[in-house]
């Protein structure tokens, strides 16, 4: 019961955190948050450093808007398209990028989210700069009236614990100790007998899905999808999060992304001071920080537990 | 007006030129970065700041200091060099020991945190440098300035001098062993990371001589370098990482595939690199040149 | 319940919901620090404030504020910011908003709210067409005013036949389809386009496609950086030297002093005012390069005093701040200020005003700074507005 204690009075600061804070603020935070908790399960859990995530958020984004803002399709179906496009492009990508490792994946991703970006630029149906804008938000399920932001809030909510569900479980799960082993040493999983490929290849597709899920959420929110999203600026932001958060732990990312939300709101006025400020973090967190927030709070905490504690630990 | 293809003719060279000289700069630029890949093994995310900052500094020293030009081709990469030696001593050299995903990483904060900078000070629209060699020639399919033949000489001799240097050279042999086994090397009483430090320098230096000569032709502007880079990761990927000649003669074939892409299917030109990228990671995984590391 | 004690209660709910939101809080929204600065940027803030100051600086009792934001260009920022604004800091009116993507966003937010819109910035006639808005206000230049004062000029003097380097956003498309649609009105043709994405440093390959199509004129539908870039390339590229001219569609003061004279001399554009056009506009001006660096006001800037001073009085004569009357009020009068007087305002949205057609002096016929233009004529509304009966507003009643 006791590890039960935390995740309860998270989601119950969840529930009335929209009396405090402006509900759209908290949803953005919330997107982002999906977004890196996602890309955290790639390289954290596999080990690998993908730098083109922003093409899955951008593009499930642009389908949902697509498809709910032209098409009429109702929110949750749009969403479901997003999803779909993001995870189908994930196939693809991951295929290919696959083959290397290391720092040759992240220039592979990075290079192969571009051409997701150009196709972007040009393709008719994304408007180039203009993006796709005054995405409707219509009822979802025909009956939840999502143009109340608090409505739509909970939803998001809603949305974003299902998709942190779903890390927490793949992360606790045997697929997730084979990931954990492909990291530590990937030669002794091949010769365990472990289908290694195969296994990393699923772990990006699921990782690309969540990305989607993000964006195509973040879309129906904003009512917006524009180029930003998949610019690879967006992609160095979310490794931002996860880092300034804590590769590898189940909270880093969510920490993470509040962390870099927050400031950008508040200190939207500064401008280019921002970048520099984000920048600055990144360099600090690299040399010196690099467990983020939340790995040094656990590394903390740890140290002080007189003996070793059987109690499971979120991160590992 | 003939025809080549259906195309204009005049249309065709032109834009196969203008390819050559953008390839100078791919070729330039990921030189520079397999140079450095090649002896750290960090991906320097941050070349496209520093060919950036190259062109300011040859702004810089025009506007404050009155120095022309041809000053700024000696001055601009030499500071800038100097700044990437300082970068590489006090940051770049604690994270060796660590996985190289961190040295992309720091060098990517860092490039945020100068262009940051830079466009806090100068704005992103640009600043104005003037073309040292205004004019052109009339070549009768096209017309073509000056100042673009200058850079593509300069881009040849600057690269083909480099790899002369690196492998056919003593200290080139050097180079090339300290990538192979530093430890050894270091044995034979050659200071390693000096090496190390002065090919760091060299390669942002690279980054830097390609920005003054991008500095006439394009707006000097803080955003300079951003999108260029990805495309040189790109080019650095097909060529094979670490391959001197590899960078070099995929930087300009690159340049030229673009240009031909811009007569024929212009909608394309922006990704036709990368879907060449992609096609060679399916073939051969470890670039056009290179060898599996 | 005696009448006294019902209306004393009922002014005490008006005074405590009221009260709090009679203040008029401007929000200022442009490009701060890209390349759309110059033109709007921090000097727009400073024309919002001196408009401010001659009125008075309090409204309805209560003073007037300011608050500025930095869209980057970019349509999801700009509509965040407007958002928080609405929503969390209660600004009442939003003012400028150059790039049309962003301005377009940012019309449907308004129309959601509820909240007065007053554009200088933005140029897409579709603004004040198919998305006009009751509370949106187009108060200075469209594409169509450029594309029938440039355009329409350029093709009585012999360039009949045009090629398009376009900036692919909705400002560059609405420019280039106004534009081609006055060249062939007056007899022109138009021979091709080409679309480049916004912030180009290299325009190399447009201009070459230019050059190819041997069009008389090659209509630059782009601002700002971009068109500064276009026009050096060009030079470069020996294009007007080889017997083409480039229709500069849209250029801003600002955009004439970073080329020079020397480059940018012979330039036909269309204005919606020159700060040297007449002696109270010199009044103004100078009053704004004192506090401005000395950099003379584009018509951008000018217009955002015009329009908040328009507003201001608008909130005087409606007694609230709420939109709905402020926009009925802000209709009635006509607009009167230096840069123009009488100026009646459409149910459209748009401001009946007239245009400028201005070339840019040859270096050695500027006598002081920023004395770039010499008036060629003036257009009036009539002519360089798209007029009501073609509009695609759905506001417009068609009779």
């Amino acid at each position: 019961m006791q590890r039960y204690v935390i995740p309860i009075i998270l989601i119950a600061l969840a529930l009335v955190a929209p009396a405090v804070v402006y509900p759209v603020f908290l949803m953005k935070a919330l997107c982002f948050a999906l977004f890196a908790l996602a890309f955290n399960l790639l390289i954290g859990y596999v080990g690998l450093l993908s730098f083109g995530h922003a093409a899955f958020f951008g593009g499930a984004a642009y389908i949902t808007a697509h498809t709910v803002k032209v098409l009429g399709w109702s929110p949750e179906l749009g969403i479901l398209a997003g999803v779909l496009a993001a995870t189908a492009m994930g196939v693809v990508i991951g295929a290919l990028a696959i083959r290397r490792q290391g720092i040759y994946f992240a220039m592979i991703t990075l290079a192969l989210s571009q051409m997701v970006y150009f196709y972007a630029l040009q393709a008719k149906f994304t408007h180039g700069e203009d993006g796709i804008q005054a995405v409707p938000r219509l009822p979802m399920f025909g009956f939840i009236h999502i143009h109340n932001d608090l409505t739509l809030y909970y939803v998001v909510l809603a949305i974003f614990l299902f998709g942190f569900w779903i890390v927490y479980r793949t992360i606790h799960s045997p697929f997730g100790q084979v990931l954990k082993a492909i990291r530590e040493n990937e030669p002794r999983a091949i010769s365990l007998g472990y289908n290694v490929e195969r296994y990393k290849l699923l772990a990006f597709v699921l990782s690309t899905a969540l990305a989607g899920l993000a964006g195509a959420t973040k879309s129906i929110v904003f009512q917006l999808a524009s180029l930003t999203d998949v610019q690879w600026q967006m992609s160095g932001e979310v490794v931002l999060m996860t880092l300034v958060g804590g590769l590898g732990t189940v909270f880093g990312p969510v920490v993470g992304a509040f962390v870099v939300v927050t400031m950008q709101t508040y200190l939207a006025e500064y401008g280019e001071w921002v970048q520099v400020i984000q920048g600055v973090i990144f360099v600090i967190v690299v040399l010196l920080f690099r467990r983020g927030i939340v790995g040094e709070i656990l590394a903390l905490w740890r140290r002080q537990r007189p003996a070793p504690a059987v109690a499971p630990a979120p991160a590992e | 007006m003939s025809t080549l293809f259906g195309v204009s003719t005049q249309a065709l060279f032109g834009q196969l030129l203008l390819g050559l000289i953008n390839g100078s700069f791919y070729a330039m630029l990921s030189l520079g970065l397999a140079v450095i890949f090649g002896m750290l093994n960090v991906i320097n995310f941050t070349h496209g700041a520093q060919f950036m900052m190259g062109a300011f500094v040859a702004w810089m020293i025009l506007n404050w200091f009155g120095l022309p030009y041809w000053a700024a081709l000696v001055i601009a990469p030499i500071v800038i060099a100097a700044v990437g030696i300082v970068l590489e001593r006090l940051f770049l050299r604690r994270l060796y020991h660590l996985d190289h995903l961190y040295g992309l990483l720091l060098t990517f904060g860092i490039a945020i945190i100068i262009e940051g900078l830079f466009r806090y000070q100068f704005g992103s629209s640009g600043q104005a440098y003037d073309n040292p060699i205004p004019g052109g020639q009339n070549l009768g399919f096209m017309f073509l300035p000056y100042y673009r033949g200058w850079v593509v000489a300069v881009s040849l001799a600057v690269c083909l001098g480099t790899w002369y240097v690196i492998e056919r050279t003593k200290l080139g042999s050097y180079l090339r062993a300290a990538t192979e086994n530093p430890a050894l090397v270091q044995a034979f009483g050659i200071n390693v990371p000096r090496m190390i430090m002065l090919t760091y320098g060299f390669g942002v230096g690279l980054a830097a001589l390609a920005g003054v000569l991008a500095a006439p032709m394009q707006n000097v502007s803080a955003l300079m370098g951003t999108n260029l880079i990805v495309v040189v990761f790109a080019v650095v990927v097909i060529g094979g990482m670490g391959s001197i000649m590899g960078s070099i003669v995929t930087g300009f074939a690159l340049g030229i595939v673009e240009g031909f892409t811009k007569v024929f299917y212009p909608e394309a030109s922006n990704s036709v690199i990368f879907v060449i990228m992609a096609i060679v990671l399916l073939i051969k995984p470890a670039g056009l040149f290179g060898t599996a590391r | 319940m005696k009448l006294s004690t019902m209306l004393i209660g009922a002014a005490a709910l008006a005074l405590a919901s009221g009260g709090a939101q009679a203040q008029v809080k401007l929000g200022v929204l442009n490009d701060m620090s890209s390349l759309y600065a110059d033109i709007g940027g921090k000097g727009s803030v400073l024309a919002a404030q001196l408009a401010v100051e001659d009125f008075g600086g309090s409204v309805l009792g209560q003073p007037v504020t300011i608050v500025f934001g930095d869209h980057q260009n970019k349509p999801d920022v700009g509509s965040g910011i407007a958002k928080q604004w609405l929503d969390t800091d209660h600004v009442t009116a939003i003012v400028d908003v150059p790039t049309s993507s962003v301005a377009l966003a940012i019309q449907e937010v308004m129309r959601d709210k509820k909240r007065i819109f007053l554009m200088s910035g933005p140029a897409s006639s579709d603004i004040s067409g198919k998305a006009c808005s009751p509370y949106g206000f187009q108060l200075t230049y469209d594409t169509y005013a450029l594309a029938h004062g440039t355009g329409g000029a350029l093709v009585k003097q012999g360039g009949d036949t045009w090629f398009f380097l376009t900036s692919d956003y909705a400002f560059g498309h609405a420019l280039e389809r106004d534009t081609a649609d006055a060249v062939t009105k007056a007899g022109g043709k138009v021979l091709g386009a080409v679309r480049h994405p916004l912030n180009t440093q290299d325009f190399s390959s447009f201009l070459l496609q230019a050059q190819a199509s041997k069009a008389k004129v090659i209509g630059l539908a782009n601002a700002g950086g971009d068109t500064i870039n276009s026009i050096k390339q060009a030079a470069e590229f020996g294009i007007v030297s080889g017997g083409q001219r480039l229709a500069g569609l849209l250029v801003f003061i600002s955009d004439v002093h970073a080329l020079g004279l020397k480059t940018a001399q012979g330039l036909v554009i269309t204005d919606a005012w020159y700060w040297d056009m007449n002696d109270e506009s010199r009044a103004w001006a100078k009053r704004f390069m004192a506090k401005n660096d000395n950099k003379a006001p584009s018509f951008t800037q000018a217009g955002v005093y015009s329009e908040v001073l328009h507003y201001l009085q608008a909130v005087k004569a409606a007694g609230t701040v709420d939109a709905d009357k402020v926009a009925a009020e802000f209709r009635k009068a006509p607009i009167d200020d230096f840069m123009g007087h009488n100026v009646r305002i459409r149910e459209d949205g748009r401001a009946e005003r007239e245009f400028l057609l201005v070339q840019v002096k040859k270096p050695d016929e500027s006598k002081y700074a920023y004395d770039y233009y010499k008036i060629l004529s003036k257009i009036p509304a009539s002519e360089a507005l798209r007029p009501l009966s073609e509009s695609e507003c759905p506001l417009v009643k068609k009779s």
